[in-house]
């Protein structure tokens, strides 16, 4: 009785939440996406572009370095409030990007640094990194390991 | 085809494949209830997938930094490491794939230490 009582109130809540709450423009909120998505990897291809014509790196030490100025420029970027904004506008355009998880690393870092400098600083930079490097870790592990024990056969 | 035409090219693909990558990720935004987090580690494990089963390594060719700059660029990177790391041995496979992603995991938590020390978090502004 109760029970059905409180889903008809929620429905009722639920709808009258998302007829107030603002609706955001999807047709609007893919393209903002799609172009500083795709800006930020032209920004990553013209930097590739740079390391190998001038200073001549290839390979893994090439993307390295690239993956490395993206991080830079997106936490310097974070630092001064720049990064968050352009994040509102683009959504997953700003997300997805090697430069998304260097804000992810950032944001919270600089937001809990009044907690100390440990547990405040070091540990809240975790919180969304984190999950990423043990996801990172245990599946490439798994995949070196397939490789591995394929290989012997 | 001459250099600068394949250059041109290049960026050109980067900028549509990075697009859509994103794309991708802002239509979990709008129609599904998962959070950035989360679709930052789907990404990432679905670019481990992808370059296991040898795919993503094509998407690399094809569009450069356009496939590397997401993050499932980051997992392309981590399986393609083990993947070479597992033809040296058993040490390589269980080593191989953070090696490879070594200077992207330094640069975050060096940058991110140093950033954080130095900048004041912003007021919300609306």
């Amino acid at each position: 009785m109760a029970d059905a009582k409180n889903s008809t109130v929620n429905k009722a809540y639920i709808s009258f939440v998302s007829e107030i709450s603002p609706r955001t423009n999807e047709r609007r909120s893919l393209f903002n996406a799609f172009a500083v998505g795709g800006f930020i990897c032209v920004i990553g291809q013209f930097l590739r572009y740079i390391l190998q014509f001038m200073f001549s790196l290839e390979g893994d030490e090439l993307a390295g370095a690239v993956s490395m100025i993206l991080i830079f420029l997106s936490a310097f970027l974070t630092g001064i409030g720049v990064y968050d904004r352009i994040g509102k506008y683009a959504g997953g355009g700003s997300i997805v990007p090697i430069t998304g998880f260097a804000n992810s690393v950032v944001a919270p870092a600089m937001e809990f640094k009044s907690e100390g400098f440990v547990y405040g600083l070091a540990a809240k930079m975790f919180i969304i990194a984190g999950p990423i490097i043990v996801f990172g870790v245990v599946s490439s592990v798994a995949v070196g390991l397939i490789y591995y024990i394929a290989g012997l056969f | 085809m001459d250099t600068t035409t394949e250059i041109i090219l290049m960026f050109v693909k980067a900028f549509i494949v990075g697009g859509i990558i994103c794309s991708i990720a802002q239509l979990l935004i709008n129609y599904t209830k998962i959070t950035p987090g989360k679709i930052l580690v789907y990404f990432l494990l679905a670019g481990v997938f992808l370059q296991a089963v040898g795919v993503y390594r094509y998407l690399v060719d094809f569009a450069g930094a356009g496939a590397t700059v997401p993050i499932s660029g980051f997992g392309y990177l981590l399986a393609k490491g083990a993947i070479e790391g597992a033809k040296k041995g058993l040490f390589g496979a269980l080593t191989g794939g953070i090696v490879s992603a070594a200077a992207g995991i330094t640069a975050a938590i060096l940058f991110g230490y140093i950033f954080a020390l130095i900048f004041k978090p912003k007021s919300k502004r609306n």
